[in-house]
């Protein structure tokens, strides 16, 4: 037997470990329970391009060019008329008061504009209280206003159509051309679950030893630091992996998310993910005194990776400073990789700089935790 | 394999700025059962913690069955058993799953034969997958000492074992320290139990961190040099006021009808105790002075040091 490394010593601290988990059921129930729970509910409920939003309609001339737009822009599915007869004040109270998202107005000589062919002009204001809420609805307004516009004046309109639709190349989105948020959701939601239970869970490893009193024993037993470290944060592997199935999988069947890149590659980069993860829930629990701690320190890391990762905000829309901060996290990484080879088909060689980022997670980690560990009760 | 079983020097170990052992001295020799004793808080706990290397020394130096203390820690926890003062093994696993851990740490093969043989020595074979949790004070200490035992360690320390055990149990859990010592185990052991001092071999009291006696419980006792005596008749309580801070009585402790008087100077409290006894009428006899007495009486003077 080696002195310091032997299988049969880890296989004894693998089996414990294995059965403590399983027997603390609550535990056990949440960490299969929580991803599936919360896939479905942010999955479905988190949509940064929502449709179907309240809209007022105020139009003194009921034309037919008038109702084409309207039943046009209602067609697009993110305007839903609530109102099509209101006053201009009215309007204005109602997109005051959150009732509607959206004032149209149309003036009273557009329909005389459009026959004559001199610029007609519509109003939209929308509330952009919340930006993500209006982005979507208004990209599509040029072609959807040409369009409508075009049926109704017939051939010679069709120049200016193809002119609209060579505009509307701006807003078009790569990858995703419908803006389907759940693409974009349910890759990131397999990143914040795994970070969430794995770092958690593991972060309770060591300060649960010692707060049962059992830390004292173990000590005194020839198990090396790194195979303490092994013992603890091996048998997560396991429910990280029985996570990404279950996430995976519901992402096929609940969200129809394509799956372009290679599924290995996926595998692979998500296994090296949580092997971060649980390394960095053992460096937690090295630090913390006890599982109160280790659950505020966990709470303090999960945050700011939450906001800076690019899993809730545009990671190149921050400042500078706030990329730089976000490149700390493993999550961050991840997310790269996993929706570049999920949505774009990356190759191996295109997310390298990842798995790179996210390897050196693992060893940096796995030092700092094994310098950390403290052999006696000192 | 000469070498004593426990040979240290001047240990010292500070928390803070409070020095919990202060240069204390230990020799156990091979096969001896080692009392350690001394009131809560005298800092046997932390000498044990000391000795097999879950504690590093702030000053001092020795070694544990030949191997050095400071940097042979790995090698002295393969060959020593430490139980400690609170049953700290898993109380969500089972029995045979403690044992099982503990054999694969130790390396013991095969481990399923040696957990067996474990279950069937502790008489806890019908019972090997109950939660160790749910297992009473007695039999969780049983258990803890065959898993200490199991890897057929050198040495036993023993951390407060029998606190919280009933008589019967602590009785049993003796006979089987003796068999083991028999067999050629070394086992230091701390307790703050009297009748459990006087079935060590050699003891060693510690108050206040600091080593204060040393010997066999008869050496003990004799180097305290104290004089015992005994007061009987139905007036010995109002003879125990009498004798409260008369000269020369350091201790008075009644035992029913009859009262213990204990002092160094043995003229000056035969003196103060013939007097109360002929005001009592109470009769006045010597006695054999007894361990306790001199605990007791340690423990003053190490109160006395402090203040």
């Amino acid at each position: 037997m080696s002195r310091f490394f032997s299988f049969g010593r880890l296989w004894a601290l693998l089996t414990k470990e294995t059965i403590q988990m399983r027997r603390d059921r609550l535990t056990f129930a949440m960490m299969l329970g929580i991803p599936l729970f919360q896939l479905i509910l942010f999955g479905y409920a988190i949509n940064t391009d929502p449709k179907q939003l309240p809209a007022a309609l105020v139009a003194p001339t009921q034309d037919r060019f008038t109702r084409a737009m309207v039943s046009a822009l209602e067609l697009t599915g993110y305007y839903r008329f609530v109102t099509v007869g209101a006053t201009a004040g009215e309007a204005e109270e109602m997109i005051a008061r959150g009732d509607v998202a959206f004032v149209v107005t149309v003036p009273s000589d557009f329909g005389r504009r459009v026959e004559r062919g001199d610029s007609p002009v519509i109003l939209i204001e929308a509330d952009a209280t919340d930006p993500s809420v209006a982005s979507g609805a208004i990209s599509t307004l040029s072609t959807v206003a040409a369009e409508a516009l075009s049926r109704e004046t017939g051939e010679e309109a069709q120049n200016a159509l193809n002119a609209a639709k060579q505009l509307s190349v701006i807003v078009h989105r790569r990858y995703n051309p419908e803006g389907i948020t759940q693409y974009n959701i349910v890759p990131g939601l397999l990143g914040v679950i795994l970070q969430l239970t794995m770092v958690m869970m593991t972060s309770m490893a060591l300060t649960r030893e010692t707060e049962r009193g059992t830390m004292e024993n173990l000590l005194s037993m020839p198990a090396t630091p790194f195979e303490i470290m092994l013992g603890k944060v091996m048998p997560y592997l396991a429910v990280g992996a029985v996570q990404v199935v279950v996430v995976l999988l519901a992402a096929k069947a609940l969200f129809d998310i394509p799956f372009v890149g290679s599924l290995p590659l996926i595998l692979i980069g998500v296994f090296v993910f949580v092997l971060a993860l649980v390394i960095l829930g053992y460096l937690i629990s090295t630090v913390a005194r006890t599982q109160m701690q280790a659950m505020q320190l966990t709470f303090f890391f999960f945050l700011p990776s939450l906001m800076l990762s690019g899993f809730m905000f545009p990671f190149r829309g921050m400042p500078v400073w706030a990329q730089m901060l976000g490149e700390v996290f493993p999550l961050t990484h991840f997310l790269r990789l996993i929706r570049s080879v999920m949505l774009k088909g990356a190759d191996a060689v295109t997310v390298a700089g990842s798995f790179g980022a996210l390897a050196l997670f693992v060893a940096l980690l796995a030092g700092a935790a094994l310098l950390r560990f403290r052999r006696t009760l000192d | 394999m000469t070498a004593p079983a426990i040979s240290v020097r001047g240990l010292t170990k500070r928390f803070g700025d409070r020095t919990v052992v202060k240069d204390v001295s230990l020799n156990v020799a091979r096969g001896e059962i080692a009392g350690f004793l001394g009131p809560n808080g005298s800092g046997k706990t932390t000498t044990i913690r000391l000795m097999c290397g879950l504690l590093t020394p702030d000053a001092g130096e020795g070694t544990v069955l030949g191997h050095d203390i400071l940097r042979e820690g790995r090698a002295i926890k393969r060959r020593v058993g430490y139980m400690t003062q609170r049953f700290s093994f898993y109380e969500d696993l089972t029995i045979a799953e403690n044992l099982h851990f503990v054999a694969g740490l130790y390396g013991m093969r095969p481990v399923a034969s040696v957990v067996r043989d474990t279950l069937e020595d502790l008489g806890l074979s019908s019972r090997r997958d109950q939660l160790a949790g749910s297992l009473s004070g007695g039999w969780k200490q049983r258990l803890a000492l065959a898993a200490c035992i199991m890897h057929r360690p050198d040495l036993l320390l023993l951390d407060e074992p029998t606190a919280g055990v009933d008589p019967k149990a602590r009785r049993e859990f003796w006979d089987e320290i003796h068999r083991l010592a028999a067999d050629g185990l070394t086992v230091l052991v701390s307790t703050h139990y009297m009748d459990e001092a006087e079935r060590c071999h050699r003891i060693n009291y510690i108050s206040y961190g600091e080593l204060v006696a040393q010997g066999t419980v008869e050496e003990v006792v004799r180097n305290a040099g104290l004089t015992t005596l005994v007061l009987t008749g139905p007036r010995s309580a109002e003879a125990a006021r009498l004798l409260k801070g008369a000269p020369g009585v350091e201790q008075i402790a009644p035992f029913g009808n009859t009262l213990h008087l204990v002092g160094a100077n043995g003229a000056t409290l035969r003196a103060s105790a013939e007097r109360v006894a002929a005001q009592t009428g109470t009769q006045l006899a010597p006695a054999e002075t007894s361990l306790e007495d001199v605990f007791i009486r340690l423990m003053g003077d190490a109160r006395d040091n402090v203040t």
